[in-house]
């Protein structure tokens, strides 16, 4: 009992990655209806804006520290960030553990102007080509992406470390009366999920309770009515674009902790996205946050070693099959809606 | 002639005299010139060309004419490269049980995979195949088949290899410990210095070269014929034409296993180069390697993927290699200032680098040139003759492959 709901934690933090990245997917596919191949280099983006903030916090500059000495007698050199002078070193310490949180108030605006600029500047040109042509022009961009990261950034992944506050672990299972160290969850797992949650349903409810969100609706259902009624749809779609690459870009910012970011992590978590994507039905929002922690789960279980000595490696592959499953049984995915991405 | 109208014959022509001709066409610079290492003219990246050639016009084959875009055809090549390279484990190194192995074991995934596959299309397909790839990759990566059934049959991270206890049974006692044809080394070459040039002629490279035109031959074949055709109708109406009672998916089928044989050829002629392999060739980027080549030269077109493919190979191993001191090389005739402006400017594309020129390149062609550099050939060459399309011969832009 005790594996089980240890497996199903588990695998709630990568199902968070899945369904973030695969709700942003689902916002572009559903609003512009293009397939974002580079929707996996935004994810990869965001998480190198929290290296980018935990380096820029981490600019330090050399002071000769008189009261400490080396063991020649000579008075010590030491680094002291900028931020420690700036705010006394209490506070600066603080700076520098928080900086991943702190990176989602950086992450967001640039996210969301990139969307911008991705969605203005190029996807715009490819509403009326192909999807085969979407799909190859948004792969390009990825490569183009994630190798302009790896020229900055070089390409071995970056420790970037949790808050000091958030490093140890939760000894779940004694609050449901387990013995202790049944469940061990690492805090900061626990707060990816409750932060993928927040978003999600931030998002859930941006589109259902504001008339913004119900205007993009009412678009994603019959683009051409409402563009007939007066309004510029297109200006609100661009929009959505900004706001799913901002929820690709916080989920790579917070995910940093979990995953030492390099420039080919937006690849890998994309193809599993995609895959998300489909189980969950093209264009369904739900379907994609459903699917994505499904499969997340699904995934982890598969990890275990009972399983693994049964089926070796059904770890590795057991997502492909569930995907290969469902689209030969269940052609629209587990919520899709009829009629979208029907030829 | 050969069936051909003499359009394609012209073409084929072509191509069989750049194929034979290469090792002196791409070696146009004498090897101690400042030039050499653009030079192409080398085995080990000929023998590139043409099997990456291979692959690529069986890709068109099928993301060409029926308009599926399959984004796994990798997992092929690399199906064929580990029967190739079990074939010499088991057998020998003769290349013709490998080779026909290869082809016959990736048309038999092919027709599993195409099967389930071809059920979906448009970006289904495309996910599905994807999927497939990635799942072969996976359990190539760790070997799962081996874990299930003990012992090796992928070797995982490790790759497959021969090695000298493996049983060769029909290994002869005089035979070559290399891959051969009946005796005839692969990496065998013959080397023809000739002024400051040395062309060096290598048996590898001709075998994999006919075996190119063949199946070039075959590609022209398929593309003029009623088969052809009908692969044309699934790209341009799938619903019309099962409103005339034709049902599209066998065809499609048979584009898909006849592509993904092609796809088995170039593995096992990968691993008759070099007889090892691993899962990394089955990998997803390189899938989409095989997209970009087709994309790139133009697909749909005959000779345009082969085109691809070229520039592709040439520039990963050509433009890859160009570092700084190169490039200060180049410019050493302007002032300091300009000059390390230059290299300064150039640096990210060149080197390592070479991916984020490949990407923008890419991404240029799929914006401005959806035709490819065939299509650009075409508007060059109709902006200098001024003459019609049609009296234009495809082989205008038959440059060699660099």
């Amino acid at each position: 009992m005790d594996d089980i709901i240890l497996q199903i934690l588990n695998g709630l933090d990568k199902g968070s990655a899945y369904a973030l990245i695969a709700l942003g997917l689902t916002l572009i596919f559903g609003t512009l209806g293009v397939v974002n191949f580079a929707h996996g280099a935004l994810f990869m983006v965001g998480a190198f804006c929290a290296v980018t903030v935990q380096r820029l916090l981490g600019l330090s500059h050399t002071i000769i520290d008189e009261s400490q000495t080396d063991f020649l007698g000579n008075p010590l050199k030491v680094e002291v960030p900028y931020v420690e002078g700036w705010f006394g070193p209490e506070m600066g310490q603080a700076l520098i553990s928080w900086s991943v949180p702190l990176a989602i108030l950086f992450a967001i605006p640039v996210m969301i102007l990139l969307g911008f600029i991705m969605e203005r500047g190029l996807i715009k040109h490819f509403y009326k080509r192909p999807h085969a042509d979407q799909i190859l022009v948004t792969f390009g961009l990825a490569i183009v992406i994630g190798e302009i990261i790896k020229a900055n950034f070089g390409a071995n992944p970056i420790p970037t470390p949790a808050p000091a506050a958030f490093s140890g672990s939760l000894d779940f299972g004694v609050w449901l009366g387990f013995a202790e160290n049944a469940i061990i969850y690492p805090y900061w797992r626990l707060v990816y999920f409750l932060f993928s949650m927040v978003i999600i349903a931030g998002v859930f409810a941006f589109l259902q309770f504001t008339t913004f969100g119900m205007v993009v609706r009412a678009g994603m259902a019959d683009r051409e009515t409402v563009g007939l009624l007066g309004i510029d749809i297109d200006k609100r779609f661009t929009l959505m674009f900004g706001l799913a690459a901002a929820v690709a870009g916080v989920a790579g910012v917070m995910y940093t902790p979990i995953l030492s970011p390099n420039y080919n992590m937006g690849m890998d978590f994309l193809v599993l996205s995609f895959v998300v994507v489909v189980v969950g039905g093209m264009g369904s929002l739900p379907g994609a946050v459903l699917a994505g922690f499904l499969l997340g789960i699904l995934q982890s279980f598969a990890s275990m070693n009972e399983v693994k000595s049964l089926l070796p490696g059904i770890d590795q592959i057991i997502i492909y099959l569930v995907a290969i499953f469902i689209l030969l049984t269940r052609p629209r995915g587990l919520m899709g809606r009829k009629g979208v991405m029907e030829e | 002639m050969l069936g051909l109208n003499s359009k394609d014959f012209t073409l084929f022509l072509v191509v069989v005299v750049l194929v034979v001709a290469a090792p002196i066409l791409l070696n146009p610079f004498p090897s101690d010139s400042a030039f050499a290492q653009f030079n192409a003219g080398y085995p080990a990246l000929m023998q590139r060309f043409v099997i990456f050639g291979i692959l690529v016009i069986g890709f068109n084959i099928l993301f060409g004419l029926t308009g599926y875009l399959s984004f796994g055809h990798a997992a092929f090549l690399g199906v064929g490269s580990f029967a190739a390279v079990w074939m010499f484990k088991l057998l020998s190194y003769n290349i013709v049980p490998a080779v026909l192995l290869s082809v016959i074991v990736a048309g038999l995934f092919s027709v599993v995979i195409g099967y389930v596959s071809l059920r979906r299309s448009g970006i289904y397909f495309s996910i599905l195949t994807l999927a497939f790839a990635q799942m072969m990759y996976a359990i190539a990566y760790s070997d799962l088949l081996g874990k299930f059934f003990g012992g090796i049959v992928t070797n995982g991270e490790t790759g497959l290899q021969v090695y000298n206890d493996d049983p060769q049974i029909l290994m002869g006692p005089g035979d070559p410990t290399v891959p051969h044809l009946f005796g005839w080394e692969m990496n065998g070459s013959f080397t023809w210095d000739v002024g400051g040039w040395s062309f060096v002629f290598q048996n590898g490279y001709y075998l994999s070269g006919i075996l190119m035109l063949a199946s070039f031959y075959l590609a022209i074949r398929i593309f003029r014929s009623p088969f052809g055709l009908m692969l044309r109708a699934i790209k341009s109406n799938q619903n019309r034409l099962a409103y005339t009672g034709v049902s599209s998916r066998p065809y499609a089928l048979a584009a898909f296993v006849i592509s993904g044989m092609y796809a088995g050829l170039a593995g096992g002629l990968l691993a008759a180069m070099d007889p090892l392999t691993g899962a990394e060739r089955m990998f997803w980027t390189a899938s989409g390697e095989i997209v970009i080549m087709s994309i790139l030269g133009g697909v749909g077109t005959l000779i345009g993927p082969i085109l691809g493919a070229g520039v592709i190979k040439y520039m990963e191993n050509i433009v890859s290699t160009i570092n700084d001191n190169v490039v200060h090389g180049w410019f050493a005739f302007m002032p300091d200032g300009i000059e390390n402006f230059l290299v300064t400017v150039i640096h990210p594309f060149i080197g390592k680098g070479w991916h984020l020129t490949l990407g923008l390149v890419f991404m240029a062609v799929v914006i401005f040139l959806p035709g490819g550099l065939v299509e650009g050939g075409q508007r060059l060459g109709r902006l200098f003759s001024r003459r019609k399309v049609e009296e234009k011969p495809p082989t205008a832009t038959t440059e060699p492959a660099e």
